[in-house]
């Protein structure tokens, strides 16, 4: 999907000059992110790559921020739009806690704030090209939601981005239900990461979880999952076939 | 369609031969049938002698009659396979059929997916369609190798229904065909996880044909009439 207007002025000189201000294409971007409410709160995992297109070009990029200190952001999409969003809501937050006044912003208002932006954005054709995952507990009640980079946003159990739609999200709407601890949300997650890594090109096995919970945001080490290729129809696929493949 | 595998090879590409014939009909007023896209969620996995099929496509099971007959030996998977992937490349991928293509034979059970273009893979599980995604997850999640019959039945039978619940594209009841050496077994509507909530218990009937009430024809072109005129009109 491009955003382009058709501006029939003829010159492409003053075309250009319009198109630069405006993002038109994404250039560096995150894949999914799959994330889940659990007993204690949110837990969220996504994977530390960086694709140039269809080159693997960062793999050390995380895509996993604690936003003031009842929240987590995910983002895939453009990183530098995310990099962009990141220092908007700094500005959110200093300004928060310069009222000093034992309040502190929580999931709800934060997610409503980074709505507001991305629609405002879309409006104006020159979107941030992210799908944001925003997580947090507050006074005890959990929050998960995700906005789009058309505004599009809603608030749910389980949340998936990116491939994650089609390939996580069966299995979250089959597996997931209410209370689960926090070793059974982190071996559902590894599910989901798991098919995507198998089946999602922009996927890399090095991934993070971040949980988050009353107490505050930890975001783990990056570690790798153990994946299977050992089929025997693997190492001779075409063994009856001969020719085929 | 007039491939014949005996007499002549065919040129390639598309095949001319019907369009004056479907021009003809179309001017003496029959209606072109038009394209039925259906999304759809197909699904075949490789259990441990046999592999099954939810959805069949059988459109070359003539010439491999043909075939047989002319080798006096059994059809192999691999036949059926290069008959369907030589069709759909020589129409450059205008045939828009993704195939799953699956039987035993003398040399075994295989499962294979064909392209629209008419590339083809070789696979112990493999999913198709709009909902192939969907059913996808349930396999790379869910598949051991070793499956009895009962738990490959059950595991289509998954995937299918993930295809039927997350995707769009797809609905209502499964479909499961379960082949073995010399015998396929067709389990038409195995799963039916959509039924009709509210039934009238008085049933439906329909009204007759519509009534007539008034008829008026308004002649879109009008009758033109040309007479000739001698001489100064047109001198200017």
């Amino acid at each position: 999907m491009t955003f382009t207007i058709p501006i029939d002025n003829g010159d492409s000189v003053k075309n250009a000059e319009a198109d630069s201000q405006r993002t038109l294409y994404p250039y560096v971007t995150g894949t999914s992110i799959v994330a889940i409410k659990y007993k204690d709160g949110v837990l969220m995992a996504s994977d530390m790559g960086g694709s140039y297109g269809s080159t693997l070009r960062y793999k050390n990029i995380e895509r996993m921020k604690a936003i003031g200190k009842h929240s987590l952001l995910g983002a895939s999409g453009e990183i530098s739009d995310f990099q962009e969003i990141l220092r908007y809501l700094d500005e959110l937050v200093l300004n928060d806690n310069m009222w000093d006044d034992g309040n502190s912003l929580g999931p709800k208002e934060v997610h409503n704030y980074l709505t507001r932006v991305m629609y405002n954005r879309r409006n104006k054709f020159n979107p941030l090209w992210n799908t944001l995952v925003l997580g947090g507990v507050k006074n005890g009640e959990s929050y998960l939601g995700m906005v789009s980079m058309i505004g599009v946003s809603f608030e749910d159990n389980h949340v998936a981005t990116g491939f994650g739609n089609h390939l996580a999200r069966p299995i979250l709407r089959d597996e997931w239900h209410a209370d689960l601890s926090f070793e059974d949300g982190v071996k559902l997650l590894e599910k989901c990461m798991r098919v995507l890594l198998y089946r999602d090109r922009s996927a890399i096995n090095k991934l993070q979880i971040a949980k988050i919970t009353e107490e505050g945001v930890t975001v783990s080490q990056p570690y790798s999952l153990n994946t299977f290729w050992e089929f025997k129809a693997f190492h001779n696929p075409t063994a009856g076939a001969e020719g085929s493949w | 369609m007039s491939q014949s595998t005996v007499d002549v090879p065919p040129k390639g590409g598309f095949s001319f031969d019907l369009c004056k014939r479907n021009d003809m009909l179309i001017q003496k007023g029959l209606k072109a049938p038009s394209f039925l896209k259906t999304g759809t969620t197909i699904v075949g996995l490789i259990f441990k002698l046999s592999w099954f099929l939810s959805h069949c496509s059988d459109m070359v099971s003539s010439q491999l009659r043909l075939h047989r007959y002319q080798t006096g030996r059994d059809s192999r998977v691999i036949t059926a396979l290069t008959l369907l992937k030589k069709h759909l490349f020589s129409y450059q991928g205008h045939v828009s059929a993704a195939l799953v293509l699956g039987g035993v034979d003398i040399t075994g059970p295989h499962l294979h997916t064909i392209y629209p273009h008419g590339s083809t893979d070789t696979l112990p599980f493999a999913t198709m369609g709009s909902g192939s995604l969907a059913a996808m997850s349930v396999f790379e999640a869910k598949y051991k190798e070793g499956l009895t019959r009962d738990e490959g039945i059950k595991l289509v039978a998954e995937a299918i229904c993930s295809g039927i619940f997350n995707d769009l594209g797809s609905g209502s009841n499964v479909d499961i065909c379960v082949i073995t050496k010399g015998n396929k077994e067709y389990l038409r509507n195995y799963m039916e996880p959509n039924p009709r909530t509210y039934v009238s218990s008085k049933g439906y009937s329909f009204t007759k044909k519509t009534e007539v009430l008034r008829t008026k024809i308004t002649p879109l072109m009008e009758r033109v009439e040309i007479t000739e005129v001698t001489g100064e009109a047109m001198e200017e």
